[in-house]
């Protein structure tokens, strides 16, 4: 692998349930060190994705590598460069913390595994607790295990299928500083899906995943300035009210609420602008152009590409 | 309102309950399967009393009162002639492999006593490891070789075809000459509580990782399956082999069940069937999505067990197709063994015959187990 190589490197990557087609053919290329977030609707192939790159799931077409290896020939190289970390906490609740990390420094045969899990548990601050039961965790500190479990290996790759799902501002927080560091001390590539906005703003890159398909990718201004999107928001008593009347109109595409404030958002400036004309004059009203925020933008992904979430 | 007892709440939680049940076709086919197969073997498989049971007849006096003896016997519905030898060796080798229920022995000068109107002895010999499969046929026995020899001893002989009978029947019960029920019980529970164990604690194996997600992670690490199957089936192993130790001294101290064989040899035999069972839990457990349908696995695996192997029910007794299906499972054979071994001392040799079926069953098994066994989610 070069230095500069990409890290995943797929075409063409596709997944059918028997008739469905989770994933469509999709290109993803992850230059080595970025962290790249990964987001979609409920149902929309990230959780697929990302079990075909580790070896989990066999892809039905595709090719392309993972970390310079071949990822349908070559699963188990990858899997020992490879954490991943699943949607759903999955170490084992009736092994102590302890245990557990035992267990994973034993499989990918770590030498020195004593001293790396009292070292890892010192880190995550856990030493005090190292022999209460997984199971026992609350859910911030079960993913912090589950992220210190899977780095055990000083993987050159991390997959996190919703990592933070479930947890607290805080604890999302402090997750997110631990991948910047991976990423940036240790040079680690991390391909993220998330469902937070806040999170997919703090990746390099955006891939978005609809119905097996990638419909929108890149920087997060560029997803903005890429969607075409023209945002007013209006802001008062009774905004909440103009909604339905708003609804309908030829110029607006969609109406967000956002607390007390409507995003009213459509991509010709003119409709849209006849479309809020009557209720300039309301002195109750403040309306204002906005830039679109990344939410409006993924909500109009993904009423443009099958609406609901499947 | 909500204090009244309400019809209409009934019939939602009614609903519900009915589409659950539809859903859960496992437990369905179960409610259905169970039943019949309980009915079906139950009323066609178990004979309490066992007919065609196989004997060997062991000729040292061949002439026509010996011909009229085995042709009596094979017209009998108890008996079932597989063998007419002049070795009465090869006879009682029959008796121990298990080939044979019965032996029974025309002796030499058989024709000339019986003319002379000695009252000859005729020697059946019994396997009683299983008491109850033999009681019947051996109240038949002196009946019909009365009767056979009535329709011989005709003219000068009609005399020595009435009382006292023309030949003195003596019966041997070998192996456990004291019939005692629990000589035959006791070792049979040794395969019975292998089996219920072994299968269940194993086909949860892979079932629980599935279950609780933990699965994803195992298979997202450099693991190999055969590393997992061994990992998972080694544990089992030494708690079918503590489970053995514990059933035999019991059966040695508590029941004083006799151990005339070897017990290395039996354990070693206990080692295959232990492997074989291990083979069929850890295939359930690559099938079964939950607990839940790995136990009703185990039970549909159980039920033949329990009831064609011969553990409590006569093997010879029940109808071929129902033997067929027993020979095919383990337990039937390492019953067999067991019984063998304990009471009537076999050897590796007399064994043998009863050891490559769960050789071969643990083989073809653990194929299935491993070919099933998947490295993906898919």
């Amino acid at each position: 692998m070069t230095a500069l190589g990409n890290a995943i490197d797929v075409r063409g990557l596709t997944k059918r349930f028997g008739k469905k087609t989770a994933v469509n053919g999709i290109d993803i290329a992850v230059p080595e060190g970025q962290v790249w977030g990964f987001l979609g609707p409920n149902g929309s192939g990230k959780t697929t994705t990302i079990r075909m790159l580790c070896g989990l799931l066999n892809a039905d077409a595709g090719e392309g590598t993972c970390l310079g290896y071949n990822f349908r020939t070559q699963a188990e190289q990858i899997k020992r460069e490879t954490g991943y970390m699943t949607q759903k906490f999955s170490f084992w609740e009736d092994l102590s913390i302890r245990e557990n990390l035992d267990f994973v420094a034993r499989v990918y045969g770590l030498p020195g595994q004593r001293a790396l899990v009292d070292e890892t548990l010192e880190k995550l601050g856990l030493e005090q607790r190292q022999n209460q039961l997984a199971g026992e965790l609350s859910g911030g500190w079960k993913q912090r295990l589950a992220l210190a479990a899977c780095t055990l290996h000083s993987p050159k790759l991390l997959l996190l299928d919703e990592p933070t799902a479930g947890v607290d501002p805080k604890a999302r927080r402090d997750f997110w500083d631990e991948i910047h560091t991976l990423s940036g001390q240790h040079g680690i590539t991390v391909l993220v899906s998330t469902h937070y906005m806040d999170e997919a703003e703090r990746c390099d890159r955006i891939v978005y995943i609809s119905g097996g398909n990638i419909v929108a990718r890149g920087t997060v201004a560029d997803i903005i300035a890429g969607s075409g999107l023209i945002t007013f928001t209006v802001e008062g008593d009774g905004a909440r009210q103009l909604a339905p009347k708003l609804r309908g109109h030829p110029g607006v595409v969609f109406i967000a609420f956002f607390g007390a404030m409507l995003h009213v958002s459509g991509y010709d400036r003119a409709l849209l602008e006849q479309a809020l004309a009557p209720y300039r004059n309301d002195p109750n009203l403040a309306i204002r152009e906005t830039a679109p925020s990344l939410e409006d933008v993924f909500i109009q992904l993904q009423e443009n590409n099958g609406g609901a979430s499947a | 309102m909500n204090g009244r007892f309400s019809l209409a709440r009934v019939f939602a939680m009614l609903g519900k309950e009915f589409i659950q049940m539809r859903r859960d076709r496992l437990t369905l086919a179960m409610l259905v399967g169970i039943p019949l197969m309980q009915l079906i073997l139950f009323g066609y498989a178990i004979n309490m009393v066992p007919r065609h049971l196989a004997t060997v007849v062991s000729i040292s006096d061949p002439g026509p009162f010996s011909d009229s003896i085995v042709a009596a016997l094979a017209n009998s519905s108890f008996f079932d002639v597989v063998k007419a030898t002049n070795s009465p060796a090869e006879a009682h080798r029959m008796l121990a492999e298990g080939t044979a229920s019965f032996a029974i022995n025309i002796p030499p000068n058989f024709s000339r006593d019986l003319v002379r109107g000695v009252q000859p002895e005729l020697l059946v010999e019994a396997d009683a490891t299983d008491p109850a499969a033999g009681a019947y046929a051996i109240g038949a026995i002196t009946t019909i070789v009365s009767s056979a020899l009535r329709n011989d001893l005709r003219g000068p002989l009609a005399a020595r075809a009435y009382a006292p009978p023309p030949v003195n029947v003596v019966v041997h019960q070998l192996y456990n000459p004291e019939n005692i029920t629990r000589y035959n019980i006791v070792p049979g529970l040794l395969g019975m509580i292998l089996t219920m164990t072994m299968v269940m604690v194993t086909s949860i194996a892979l079932t629980r990782e599935r279950e609780r997600g933990t699965y994803e992670n195992l298979l997202a690490m450099p693991m190999r399956p055969t590393e997992i199957m061994i990992g998972k089936i080694t544990p089992n192993i030494f708690i079918g082999a503590f489970q053995s130790a514990l059933i035999l001294t019991v059966a040695r101290f508590v029941f004083h069940v006799p151990m005339l064989g070897s017990l290395p040899l039996l354990a070693a035999a206990g080692m295959i069937y232990i492997a074989a069972l291990l083979a069929v839990g850890y295939t359930f457990s690559t099938v079964a999505q939950n607990q839940m349908q790995a136990m009703q696995m185990t039970f549909f695996f159980f039920l033949p067990s329990i009831m064609l192997s011969g553990f409590i029910f006569p093997f010879r007794g029940m109808p071929e197709w129902a033997q067929w299906i027993g020979e095919v499972l383990p337990i039937t054979h390492f019953l067999r063994v067991v019984r063998g071994i304990l009471l009537k001392g076999n050897g590796f040799t007399e064994i043998w015959p009863d050891t490559w079926p769960m050789i071969l069953f643990l083989f073809v098994v653990g194929a299935i187990a491993v070919l099933r066994f998947r490295r993906t989610l898919d």
